[in-house]
C-alpha cells in the first residue's frame, strides 16, 4: 500500500488541515481559555474585538473559543463513530463472507434491513425519547453506519475466501476466528482505512444535520451543527459571526477527510 | 458450456413443470420484491420496538404523566397494550397492512391523513430538484469524463467536491443570505397555502428551496455521471464506434450517453434516503408545509405516532426505490438478472 506520486499532494493537504483542525480543536483552547459554561447577557451579540476576536454569541459566549469547543465534539464524534463503525461492519461483513450459505443470508438481510431505516429521521425520533448525551450519540450513529463497510467487507471476504492462503491456513488446522483475523481482514485493509476516513466526513455532517435541526447536544455543550442552528435566528440582524464560521468549518472538515479518501482510493483501490 | 446453451437451460429452468411459461425477468422480478418484502418486515419490527423504548409508557404519554391508574389501565385495555409484546406486534403488522399509521393525539388527526395531505407538496420539491439535477448533471458529468484531466475538468470537479462538502442547510443559509437578505430578489420562504399542492400557489417562494436541492443533488450526481462516463468511454465499442468514423457527436450521444443513462437507475434508487433527508432539513429551513417539515415539528412536540409513522413511510420508500430500479435495470440490460440466475 503505497501512495502514487500524483495523490501525495492532496493527501498531504488533507491531512495539514486535519492535523490543524485537531490543534485548533484540542490544544486551542489550552491557550485561548474562554468561559464556554456560564451565560453572561451582558455581552450578548458582541460583534469582533479585540477582547472576542469572532465576537460573542447570544448567550454571551466567545465565538472563537465555541469553535474549539464545538470542533471537539464534531472530531470526537467524527473519528469515534468511523473506528466502531468501520471495524464492527468489518468483522460483520468478514464473517458473513467466509460463512456463506444460509448465515451469510441472514446477516446480509439484517443489514438491509437497518439500511433501510433512514438514519436522520431515526436519530430526531431517539433525541426526542432520551437526552442525547457524546457516548450516546457515538454510540448510536455507529449502530446506523457500520452497515456500509459490511457490505463492503463481505464482497471482498467472499473472493479472498476461494484464495489459496486462506485453503492452506485451514488445511493447517487455524480455526475460522483466526482465519478472520489474520488472513482476511488485513487483506481488505485498504477498502478499510478509505471507507474509514470518508466516515468521519460522514458522520460529521450527520451530527451536524442533527444538531443543526435542534435535536443535538444541550446547552451548554455544543457542536458546529448546533452553533449554525443558533446563528440562524440573528442572520437577519447582520451577526455573521454567528452563521458563517461554524458553517466554514464544516465545510473544511469535510473537504479535508473527503480529500484524503479520495486519493487513498485513487492510490489503494483503482485498479 | 456456452453462453448460449446457458441461457435456454436457464429459460428451461425458469419455467415450471406443468405450469404456465414464465420469463426470467419475471422470476427475477418477484425474487426482488419477495425480498424487499422481508426487508420491510424487518423494518417493522425495528420501528416497532422503537415505539417501545419511549420513556414510561404510551398510556403516558398520551394521556399525560399524571394520569390515573385507572385511566392508564382502561387505556392499555382499548388499544390492546396489555396483550403479551408478540401480538401487539402482529396487531401493529395488521394495522399498518390496513394502512392505518396511528393516530396523533396532539394533532386528531389520523398519521395517514395527515401525510396523504402533505405528500403532493413534497413530490413537487424533491421532483423539480431532481429532475433539474438531472438535466444539468448528465451533460456536465459527460462533458467532464471527455476533457477529463483539463482545466474544465479540474474547475468542476472542485466546484463538485465544495458543493459535495456542503450540507444542504449550509447551502440554504447562504442562498438565503445573498439572494434574500442581501439582493432582496427572492422570498426566504415557500408559500403557505394549506391546499393540496399548495406551494405552486407562490412560484417565487419555490425558486430558493428548488434551488438548494437542485445543486445539492447536481454535486452528488455529476461526481457518479463523470465515473460512469469515463468507465464507458473506455469500453471496446466506443473504440468501435470512432474507428468506424463516427462523429464525436454520435459517439456521444448514442453510444455513451445511452449506456451512461443505465448507471442513472440505480442512482436514482439508492439517493431515495438522500432525496428524503435534504428534503427534510430544506422544508425546514424554507418553512415548506411538507412531510418533512411534519416531521420536524412532531418531533419538536414529542408527537410520538407522527414520528414513527413517517419513519416507516420514509423506509418503505427506500426499500421500494431500490428494487423498483434494480428490476428496471433488469429490464434495460437484461445480463444482470441472467447472470443472478446462474449463481
Amino acid at each position: 500500500m503505497t501512495l502514487k506520486l500524483r495523490d501525495r499532494p492532496a493527501v498531504a493537504t488533507g491531512l495539514t488541515l486535519i492535523l490543524l483542525l485537531l490543534c485548533f480543536c484540542f490544544l486551542g483552547p489550552l491557550l485561548y481559555q474562554t468561559d464556554q459554561t456560564h451565560a453572561n447577557v451582558a455581552i450578548t451579540n458582541l460583534g469582533p474585538s479585540g477582547a472576542h476576536p469572532l465576537g460573542t454569541d447570544a448567550n454571551g459566549y466567545d465565538v472563537l473559543g465555541r469553535l474549539m469547543v464545538g470542533g471537539r465534539a464534531s472530531l470526537e464524534i467524527g473519528l469515534a463513530v468511523a473506528l466502531l463503525a468501520t471495524s464492527f461492519g468489518a468483522l460483520w461483513g468478514a464473517v458473513a463472507g467466509l460463512a456463506g450459505g444460509a448465515l451469510d443470508a441472514l446477516m446480509m438481510r439484517a443489514v438491509d434491513t437497518l439500511l433501510a431505516l433512514p438514519a436522520i429521521f431515526v436519530l430526531i425520533y431517539l433525541a426526542t425519547v432520551t437526552q442525547p448525551t457524546l457516548p450516546l450519540l457515538i454510540g448510536v450513529i455507529s449502530l446506523l453506519s457500520w452497515l456500509g463497510p459490511a457490505r463492503l467487507i463481505r464482497g471482498e471476504s467472499l473472493s479472498l475466501r476461494s484464495r489459496e492462503f486462506v485453503d492452506a491456513a485451514r488445511g493447517m488446522g487455524a480455526t475460522s476466528a483466526r482465519i478472520v483475523v489474520r488472513h482476511v481482514l488485513p487483506g481488505t485493509l485498504g477498502t478499510l482505512v478509505v471507507n474509514a476516513t470518508f466516515q468521519v466526513a460522514d458522520a460529521i455532517i450527520l451530527l451536524a444535520t442533527l444538531s443543526f435541526l435542534g435535536f443535538g447536544l444541550p446547552a451548554p455543550a455544543t457542536s458546529w451543527g448546533g452553533m449554525l442552528y443558533q446563528g440562524t435566528s440573528y442572520l437577519l440582524d447582520g451577526y455573521w459571526w454567528e452563521v458563517y464560521p461554524a458553517g466554514l468549518m464544516i465545510m473544511v472538515t469535510v473537504i479535508a477527510f473527503n480529500l484524503v479518501g479520495d486519493s487513498l482510493r485513487s492510490s489503494f483501490l483503482a485498479p | 458450456m456456452s453462453v448460449a446453451t446457458q441461457q435456454q437451460e436457464e429459460l428451461a429452468a425458469a419455467r415450471p413443470p406443468g405450469g404456465r411459461a414464465r420469463t426470467p425477468l419475471a422470476g427475477f422480478a418477484v425474487r426482488r420484491l419477495a425480498q424487499a418484502a422481508g426487508v420491510l418486515l424487518g423494518v417493522t419490527l425495528v420501528v416497532f420496538m422503537l415505539e417501545r423504548l419511549t420513556p414510561g409508557s404510551i398510556a403516558h404519554a398520551i394521556l399525560g404523566p399524571r394520569a390515573s391508574p385507572r385511566a392508564v389501565a382502561a387505556f392499555n385495555a382499548a388499544n390492546g397494550l396489555d396483550q403479551p409484546l408478540p401480538i401487539q406486534y402482529l396487531d401493529y403488522l395488521w394495522r399498518l397492512l390496513h394502512g392505518n399509521l396511528s393516530y396523533s393525539y396532539r394533532l386528531n388527526q389520523s398519521v395517514g391523513a395527515l401525510i396523504a395531505q402533505e405528500v403532493p407538496n413534497d413530490l413537487i420539491l424533491v421532483g423539480l430538484g431532481l429532475t433539474l439535477a438531472l438535466i444539468l448533471a448528465l451533460p456536465l458529468g459527460i462533458a467532464q469524463a471527455v476533457h477529463r484531466g483539463r482545466a474544465f475538468d479540474r474547475i468542476l470537479t472542485t466546484v463538485g467536491l465544495g458543493l459535495y462538502a456542503m450540507p444542504a442547510y449550509w447551502l440554504a443559509l447562504l442562498l438565503i443570505a445573498g439572494l434574500s437578505i442581501g439582493a432582496r430578489l427572492l422570498p426566504p420562504e415557500a408559500g403557505q397555502s394549506s391546499a393540496p399542492a399548495g406551494i405552486l400557489a407562490d412560484p417565487m417562494g419555490l425558486v430558493l428551496p428548488v434551488l438548494t436541492l437542485t445543486l445539492v443533488n447536481v454535486a452528488w450526481f455529476s461526481r457518479y455521471m463523470r465515473s460512469a462516463a469515463l468507465e464507458t468511454l473506455a469500453q471496446d465499442y466506443v473504440r468501435l464506434a470512432r474507428a468506424k468514423g463516427l462523429p464525436e457527436r454520435l459517439v456521444l450521444a448514442r453510444h455513451v450517453l445511452r449506456n451512461s443513462l443505465l448507471g442513472v437507475v440505480t442512482l436514482l434508487g439508492m439517493s431515495v434516503p438522500m432525496l428524503l433527508t435534504s428534503g427534510l432539513v430544506v422544508e425546514y429551513v424554507f418553512n415548506v408545509p411538507g412531510v418533512g417539515l411534519s416531521y420536524w415539528t412532531a418531533a419538536a412536540n414529542a408527537d410520538y405516532p407522527v414520528e414513527l409513522g413517517v419513519t416507516v413511510v420514509v423506509a418503505l420508500a427506500t426499500v421500494l426505490g431500490s428494487a423498483l430500479a434494480d428490476i428496471a435495470y433488469a429490464l434495460l440490460d437484461p445480463r444482470v438478472h441472467l447472470r443472478q440466475e446462474t449463481q
